[in-house]
């Protein structure tokens, strides 16, 4: 190991190494390359191990962040990775996908004057480091108590659950009504921003821990949560079914032939594979497309086109830049790869073809006017500013809603007006005994550790419930 | 993973496969689907259940080969596996005693009609039963439509198997005749719908139509099966798929089904063409 030149100036903090826009604008292979060894003991070391690290009320499941820190700036990285396993099952995907920027990074001292930690890149670095070295330790679990836990989904949420329950002694079955195993980070992320081969890996670790997990299983359908409790033997079932019912305008043409759900186009790519030259599930593979939406999901969608092979990706969004729900760095590579953004641009109907066919679509301008109930500004329409963009694929990445399945079948089980389940945030139980929900399916779409948080919460009353 | 039982040819380019799905066999009802993928690169297709049995714990599917997925499952032999299984989806038929029924299939949608016709008769209906196919070889289930049916009539496009025309020609003379029904059931391809639900809708019958568009998950979560039912967007995964054909909008179900037409044309040529291996 090469030591690295200390110029004796406050160090700054160290960039990850990143595919050029323009190369990998044309493919799927994961845009940044993660740090070297050097790199991240460079980057540790920046890190002043503060006595109250508020970094770690900044993370949602509290990783110990200054001491996997520390571990990485001693070259102990085996034993990093080991460290934030301790209370975050998938560091491999959060190093990845969390808003560290709006979490653990917005707290660091560092941040106040100069640029914070990355703690982001750290993680995502121990947990490769140790994937790659074979160096991962199947921890021991507790004896098995002869109780059985079912898990609806196998999304972020569902594989928190599980790998908690699993190693307390429970039997642990994961119900996943896809063919593949890990939900939105299978169907919904793109390969680009978290390679399948990553999800997959995390999966076989459960799968070594015991978890059992069957495939192709739609509750709801194939067997009611109610079932699962009388007639399957299952002491409590923990619901992340996730956000899974795409949002769409109700504009006019909106069934036009090359209108996706950002689910849809996302899903075609991700779990289908319709990116690869001998994919057997099509996708439309438009030159101009148009992504309505300022979301991650928008982002993706639009960068996903492009790889497709559009010549011009473009972003539809009805506010401006600065009310953008999106990631900063999303958006900002969004920006480095050529998507055009269509600021304060509402759509409001597709033109298609005699055939049927997307030819554009047709938007209004809009300007901000007073805060909205988001607290955003809200977008007004602008009269008279009528036109139309050509283009042959639309993405509309405007949102989800909660999946019905469970809450129509199960019917004792509390749903709010959004059709979210009711689940108490601090323990995850619902108002039906012995059923647990979290994720998603709870808060509306939100993020991947968020669900993960709450899929923790949900295996510690369960813990308690069936223990004590 | 779900084992073939049985393997059969139906017609020329329809085959029937009995599969082992204990728990789907046990839950599913009239008018409910599956998505299938037979091998590992190989698309999700929906396909209506044609029979199942509870107690032995199998399902069976009625498919036409039609692209490249359905030319792979047919090679699947007795005893092997299809890989994906999921299921039963889609809302059940409604079914209660309503009186006189029609149903009416064309093609290959005369299989998932079977279900729907036993289940009706199973609910004290009269039924009348019309089945047509452009020709005798494609023309499947007559026997056992036969013995679910008060009274059915067979038709070919060609006049190769009972009478010469199509369903719509004997819906036609059976309302000049002077019969009335309580309720319609259709299903078939979209055109043969479009056509002949118009027809049934005129004549004041209730009419329902089953679709089968593109989808991939069939839980509700691509919407790429969304149709325009009385103006308004419906998925036929988790809404259907039966809607009231008074509403369907066909000729945008009509052009959605063209979505990728160029693609598995040349996916199927292609398939084909490794098959015969004349390159």
């Amino acid at each position: 190991m090469t030591a690295i030149e200390n110029t004796g100036k406050k160090k700054e903090r160290v960039p990850m190494r990143e595919q050029k826009p323009d190369v990998r604008g044309r493919n799927f292979q994961e845009v940044p390359f993660g740090y070297s060894e050097e790199e991240a003991m460079q980057e540790a070391s920046r890190c002043l191990n503060c006595k109250k690290p508020f970094c770690v009320d900044g993370c949602p499941v509290n990783v110990k962040i200054p001491e996997f820190v520390k571990l990485i700036s001693d070259g102990k990285f085996a034993d990093a990775a080991q460290k934030i396993k301790e209370t975050n099952a998938l560091p491999a995907v959060c190093g990845r996908v969390c808003p560290q920027e709006e979490q653990c990074e917005a707290l660091c001292i560092l941040g106040k004057k100069g640029s914070s930690v990355a703690i982001g890149n750290l993680e995502r670095f121990a947990a490769d480091w140790e994937r790659n070295n074979g160096t991962v330790n199947i921890p021991k679990c507790k004896p098995k108590n002869g109780l059985k836990v079912a898990i609806v989904g196998s999304g972020p949420a569902g594989l928190t659950c599980a790998g908690e329950l699993i190693k307390e002694g429970f039997d642990v079955t994961i119900f996943e009504a896809l063919h593949e195993t890990g939900g939105v980070l299978i169907y919904g992320i793109p390969e680009f921003r978290l390679p399948k081969e990553i999800v997959k890996k995390e999966i076989e670790f459960l799968e070594k821990l015991g978890v059992t997990i069957e495939k192709n299983f739609i509750i709801g359908k194939t067997a009611t949560v109610d079932e699962l409790l009388n007639e399957e033997g299952f002491s409590a079932v923990f619901v992340g079914s996730g956000a899974g019912l795409p949002q769409f305008m109700k504009m006019k043409g909106e069934n036009s032939i090359g209108v996706y759900s950002a689910n849809e186009y996302l899903t075609r790519n991700n779990l289908m594979r319709a990116f690869a030259p001998n994919a057997q599930t099509p996708v439309i593979k438009g030159n101009r497309t148009i992504t309505v939406g300022g979301g991650n999901v928008a982002m993706d969608s639009a960068r996903t086109a492009l790889r497709l092979g559009a010549e011009k990706s473009m972003i539809v969004y009805r506010r401006s830049k600065d009310e953008m729900p999106a990631r900063k760095a999303e958006v900002h590579h969004a920006e480095e790869e050529g998507i055009e953004f269509n600021m304060l641009c509402n759509p409001i109907e597709v033109i298609a073809n005699e055939n049927g066919f997307v030819t554009a679509l047709r938007c209004e301008r809009m300007e901000l006017g007073e805060p909205d109930a988001s607290g955003r500004r809200k977008p007004i329409p602008v009269k008279g500013s009528e036109f139309e963009i050509p283009c042959d694929v639309v993405i509309i990445a405007i949102g989800n809603t909660p999946n019905p399945l469970i809450q129509s079948t199960t019917p004792d089980i509390s749903v709010s007006k959004r059709g979210t389940i009711v689940a108490d945030e601090k323990t995850g139980r619902t108002s039906k005994k012995y059923v647990y929900a979290g994720g998603d399916i709870v808060t509306g779409a939100a993020t991947v550790i968020l669900a993960m948080g709450a899929g923790k919460t949900a295996a510690k009353s369960i813990i308690e419930d069936l223990l004590s | 993973m779900s084992r073939i039982l049985k393997r059969e040819q139906l017609s020329e380019q329809v085959w029937r496969f009995r599969l082992d799905a204990p728990k789907i066999a046990k839950k599913r009802k009239a008018g409910q689907f599956i998505i299938l993928r037979p091998t590992s690169d190989s698309e999700r297709i929906p396909l209506t259940i044609a029979d199942a049995d509870p107690d032995e714990g199998w399902i069976e599917i009625v498919f036409q080969t039609v692209g490249k997925t359905t030319l792979i499952l047919k090679d699947l032999e007795e005893g092997t596996s299809v890989l994906d299984l999921a299921g039963p989806l889609g809302k059940p038929t409604h079914i209660e005693k309503f009186g006189k029924c029609l149903c009416i299939g064309g093609g290959v949608g005369v299989a998932p009609l079977y279900p729907i016709v036993c289940a009706l008769k199973a609910a004290g209906n009269e039924l009348t039963t019309i089945i047509g196919a452009r020709n005798k070889s494609l023309l499947i289930l007559e026997n056992e439509m036969a013995k679910n049916s008060d009274h059915l009539f067979a038709t070919t496009d060609d006049g190769s198997n009972g009478r010469k025309g199509f369903v719509s020609d004997v819906f036609n003379e059976l309302i000049k005749a002077g019969e009335v029904f309580d309720l319609a059931v259709v299903i078939g391809p979209p055109m043969m719908m479009k056509v002949t639900t118009s027809l049934t809708v005129s004549a004041g019958i209730k009419t329902f139509a089953s679709l089968n568009p593109i989808m991939i998950d069939g839980t509700g979560m691509c919407g790429g099966c969304r149709v325009s039912v009385f103006g308004e967007t419906k998925f036929a995964c988790v809404d259907g798929p039966e809607f009231d054909a008074a509403g369907i909008d066909w000729n945008e179900l009509l052009r959605r089904q063209n979505s990728y037409k160029a693609f598995e044309t040349k996916a199927r040529e292609d398939h084909i063409c490794r098959l015969g291996g004349n390159s």
